[in-house]
C-alpha cells in the first residue's frame, strides 16, 4: 500500500514534488530577503558612526592666523571601535591639499559642502573599506576655504556581522523548509487519502459483491466514482442477462429431457416384451446421464471460475451440512440406506460457503450412489486440531483397485462402476474445493468393503 | 393425493399428469401462475408441484406469495437449474424441496412423502385391505394391535399391488418400480423383498401370492 503511495506515477507524489518545489522557492526567497534587510541595516548603522565620527572631527575645525586648525577629538575614533576591531583611517584635506592623515585614503569624485556627507565602498591597501566624505567651509582671513574630512574603516567586522546575518537567514531558510515540507507531506496525506479509501472500499470486497459505491467522497473524485458506479451497474447487468441465459437455456433443454423421460417411464409400465423395457431403460438411463453431465459440466465451470476469486466468509457448517443430508435424504431412502450422521453444532470456520456446499453434496452424493443397498453411510463433522473434518464413509464397492489420483482427473472415473451414472467430474470438483480452500482430501478403501472420502479444510 | 401442477410446457405438464395418474393420484393442470391462484382459490391441494420458469412471472414470486398469505400447502418446486447456488436459495425462498428436471419419479414420490411427513401429514391416507392398515405416510402397517414399520422398499412394494389388489405384476415391472434405471437388479432381489414383505403381513387375511412364471399379486382371501 505505501509503496503504491508515492509510486512514480502517483498523483500523491506529484503534488508532494510540487509543494516541496514552491516551499524551496520561498525559503530561498525568505533567506535571500532577511539577507539583504540585515545587510542593510548594518551598513546603515555603520554609516551612521562614520558620519558621527566625521562630524565630530568638523566640528573641532577651526581658523587661526590665516591658517586652518584641528584639534581631532578621542572620541571620534572611540565610537568606531566600539563595533569592531576594524582598522581606522582618515584624511583632511584644505584647499585640495591633505593637512593630516592618509593622503591616498580615496575620496569620491565629488564633495559638496552643501550636499550630506557622502558615503561609499572602495578599497585602500589591500582591504575593503567604508567610508564618509563631508566638506566644511571655514572663513580664514574673510575668505571661505574648503576642507575636506573623510574617515574610513576596514570592513572585516561588518563581514563578520554580515556572515551571521546569512547563516541565521540560512537556518532560518532551512527550518522554514522542513516545516513546509512537513506541512506539504501531511496536506498530500490527506488530500490523497480519500482516493485510497475509495480504492479500499473496493479492494476489500467480495468477488460478487457489485453494489454501489457509497462511503462519502470529495466533490473532486465525484465523476470518477460515478463513472466506477456506471460500470459496476454495466456489470451487474451483464451477469444478470448471463444467468437470466443460462436459466432460460437451461429450462429450455432441461423441460423437453423430463418430457421424453416421464413418457419413457410411462411407456415402460405398459411395455409388454423385454425388448421394449430393455430399451426404454437405457433411454432413461440416457436421460439421466445427459442431465447429470451437464450439472456436474456447470458446477465445475462454476467453481473453476471461483476459485479464481474466493469469496470467503464466515459460516455455520453444521447447519450446511444438515441442509445438504435434508437435500439426500429422499434419495437414500430409495435404496433403504441408513444415513448415521454425527454433527458437532455450531462449527463456525471460514470458507466458500457455495464450493463447499457442493463438495459436501458431492460427497455425500457419491456415497449414496455407490453404496449398496440397505447399508449404511457414517457421515462425521468434526474440528480436528483447528482445521475442520468432513468425512462420509460408505459399506459401497470400494475403489475396486483404482487410486484416488485417478479418480480425481476429469473425466476420469473408477475401473468397477461402469453400470453406475456418472460424469467423471464429482471428485474432481470435490479435490479442487479442497485445494482452493489449502485443505486435503482422501479417499480410503475401508476394510471390509466400501469407501471413506474426507474433506479437511 | 391431489396435486396442482403448475407447468407451462404443455407436453411436459400432460405426461407428468399422466404419469401420477398411472399412481391413482388426482392432478390439476395450471399453465401460470394466474391459473394457479383460480385453481387454489377454489380448491385444496395436498401438494403443489411448481414450475419456476413461467410466462406470467417467477415461481420464486408465486412462492413468496403463497407463503406470505400463510397458505400452508407444501410446494415441491421442479427447476431446470441445478447450479449449487440455486440449491440453497430456492430452500431459502420457502420452498419444501425441489427436484431437477429430468426427475425420476419414484424419487419425486418420496420426495412427497417426506416433505408431507415433515409438515405433519395432512394428507394421511390409510388404506385397509383384508384386515391391515397400511399408513403410506408414516411408513406402517397395523394388523390388530401390532405396528410394523416398512422400510422404503417394502412400502413401495405394498403400495403398487395395493394400487390394484388381486393383478399380477410380473418381477420386471416391480423391478421398474423399485429400483431406479441407473442400476440392473437381478430379479431375485423382488424375491427378497417379497419375502420380507410377507412376512411383516403375516397375521391378517393379506397375502401376497406367486403366480408361477408370470409374478405376484395380493389377495385378502
Amino acid at each position: 500500500m505505501d509503496r503504491g503511495r508515492f509510486s512514480s506515477n502517483s498523483l500523491g507524489r506529484r503534488l508532494l514534488l510540487q509543494l516541496l518545489l514552491v516551499a524551496a522557492v520561498l525559503s530561498a526567497l525568505l533567506y535571500l530577503a532577511v539577507r539583504s534587510v540585515a545587510n542593510q541595516a548594518a551598513i546603515a548603522a555603520h554609516d551612521n558612526i562614520l558620519g558621527a565620527s566625521a562630524t565630530a572631527i568638523a566640528e573641532q575645525l577651526s581658523a587661526s592666523e590665516g591658517e586652518v586648525l584641528i584639534d581631532i577629538p578621542y572620541s571620534a575614533f572611540s565610537m568606531l571601535g566600539a563595533i569592531s576591531e576594524d582598522r581606522v583611517f582618515y584624511r583632511i584635506d584644505s584647499d585640495r591639499t591633505t593637512i593630516t592623515g592618509y593622503e591616498d585614503l580615496p575620496l569620491p569624485r565629488e564633495v559638496n559642502a552643501r550636499t550630506a556627507p557622502q558615503y561609499y565602498s572602495s578599497r585602500f591597501r589591500d582591504s575593503d573599506i567604508r567610508a564618509v566624505a563631508l566638506e566644511r567651509l571655514i572663513t580664514v582671513d574673510n575668505l571661505p576655504v574648503s576642507v575636506i574630512i573623510a574617515v574610513a574603516q576596514t570592513r572585516r567586522g561588518q563581514d563578520a556581522i554580515t556572515a551571521r546575518v546569512a547563516n541565521t537567514a540560512a537556518a532560518l531558510g532551512i527550518g522554514f523548509f522542513l516545516v513546509a515540507g512537513f506541512m506539504s507531506w501531511l496536506a498530500t496525506r490527506s488530500t490523497v487519502r480519500p482516493l485510497h479509501d475509495v480504492a479500499g472500499a473496493i479492494g476489500r470486497r467480495g468477488a460478487h459483491d457489485l453494489r454501489d459505491l457509497k462511503s462519502p467522497i470529495p466533490s473532486e473524485l465525484a465523476p470518477l466514482v460515478n463513472s466506477l458506479n456506471g460500470f459496476i451497474a454495466r456489470l451487474r447487468d451483464a451477469l444478470h442477462r448471463n444467468e437470466t441465459f443460462m436459466a432460460e437455456a437451461a429450462h429450455h433443454v432441461r423441460t423437453p429431457l423430463a418430457t421424453v423421460r416421464t413418457q419413457a417411464e410411462i411407456a415402460l409400465r405398459q411395455a409388454e416384451t423385454d425388448e421394449s423395457r430393455k430399451t426404454l431403460r437405457s433411454v432413461i438411463r440416457a436421460v439421466d446421464e445427459s442431465s447429470r453431465s451437464a450439472t456436474q459440466l456447470l458446477d465445475h465451470a462454476m467453481i473453476s471460475y471461483r476459485s479464481d476469486q474466493l469469496a470467503r466468509e464466515s459460516f455455520n457448517y453444521s447447519e450446511l451440512t444438515a441442509d445438504v443430508i435434508r437435500g439426500l435424504i429422499a434419495t437414500a431412502e430409495l435404496k433403504d440406506l441408513h444415513i448415521v450422521s454425527d454433527i458437532d453444532t455450531d462449527l463456525q470456520y471460514n470458507g466458500d460457503k457455495v464450493l463447499i456446499e457442493c463438495a459436501l453434496h458431492n460427497m455425500v452424493d457419491n456415497a449414496i450412489k455407490y453404496s449398496s443397498d440397505e447399508s449404511r453411510v457414517d457421515i462425521r463433522l468434526n474440528p480436528v486440531g483447528g482445521k475442520i473434518q468432513f468425512q462420509v464413509c460408505d459399506k459401497g464397492r470400494g475403489l475396486g483397485g483404482s487410486v484416488q489420483r485417478d479418480l480425481t482427473v476429469r473425466f476420469k472415473r473408477g475401473l468397477n462402476v461402469s453400470d453406475v451414472v456418472g460424469s467423471g467430474l464429482g471428485l474432481t470438483t470435490v479435490e479442487l474445493v479442497a485445494q482452493v480452500h489449502n485443505g486435503k482430501f482422501e479417499l480410503v478403501s475401508r476394510s471390509g468393503g466400501g469407501t471413506c472420502a474426507t474433506l479437511t479444510l | 393425493m391431489r396435486f396442482l401442477l403448475v407447468e407451462d410446457n404443455t407436453d411436459l405438464a400432460n405426461s407428468v399428469s399422466a404419469r401420477l395418474r398411472l399412481d391413482g393420484h388426482a392432478v390439476d393442470w395450471a399453465p401460470d401462475l394466474r391459473a394457479a391462484d383460480a385453481c387454489l382459490a377454489g380448491a385444496s391441494y395436498d401438494l403443489i408441484l411448481l414450475d419456476i420458469t413461467l410466462p406470467d412471472g417467477d415461481g420464486r414470486d408465486f412462492l413468496a406469495k403463497h407463503r406470505a398469505m400463510n397458505r400452508d400447502t407444501p410446494v415441491i418446486v421442479m427447476t431446470a437449474r441445478n447450479a449449487v447456488s440455486d440449491r440453497v436459495k430456492l430452500l431459502d425462498s420457502g420452498a419444501d424441496d425441489y427436484v431437477t428436471k429430468p426427475f425420476d419419479f419414484s424419487e419425486l414420490e418420496a420426495r412427497c412423502r417426506a416433505v408431507l411427513r415433515r409438515r405433519g401429514g395432512s394428507a394421511r391416507n390409510v388404506i385397509n385391505f383384508g384386515g391391515m392398515e397400511f399408513d403410506a405416510l408414516a411408513a406402517r402397517i397395523t394388523i390388530g394391535e401390532k405396528v410394523r414399520e416398512l422400510r422404503n422398499r417394502e412400502l413401495r412394494l405394498l403400495e403398487i399391488l395395493l394400487s390394484n389388489p388381486r393383478s399380477i405384476y410380473s418381477k420386471a415391472q416391480l423391478c421398474d418400480r423399485l429400483f431406479s434405471y441407473t442400476e440392473e437388479p437381478s430379479e431375485n432381489a423382488i424375491e427378497v423383498y417379497v419375502g420380507r414383505l410377507r412376512k411383516k403381513i403375516e397375521g391378517c387375511s393379506a397375502r401376497i401370492e406367486t403366480v408361477r412364471g408370470v409374478g405376484y399379486r395380493i389377495t385378502d382371501a
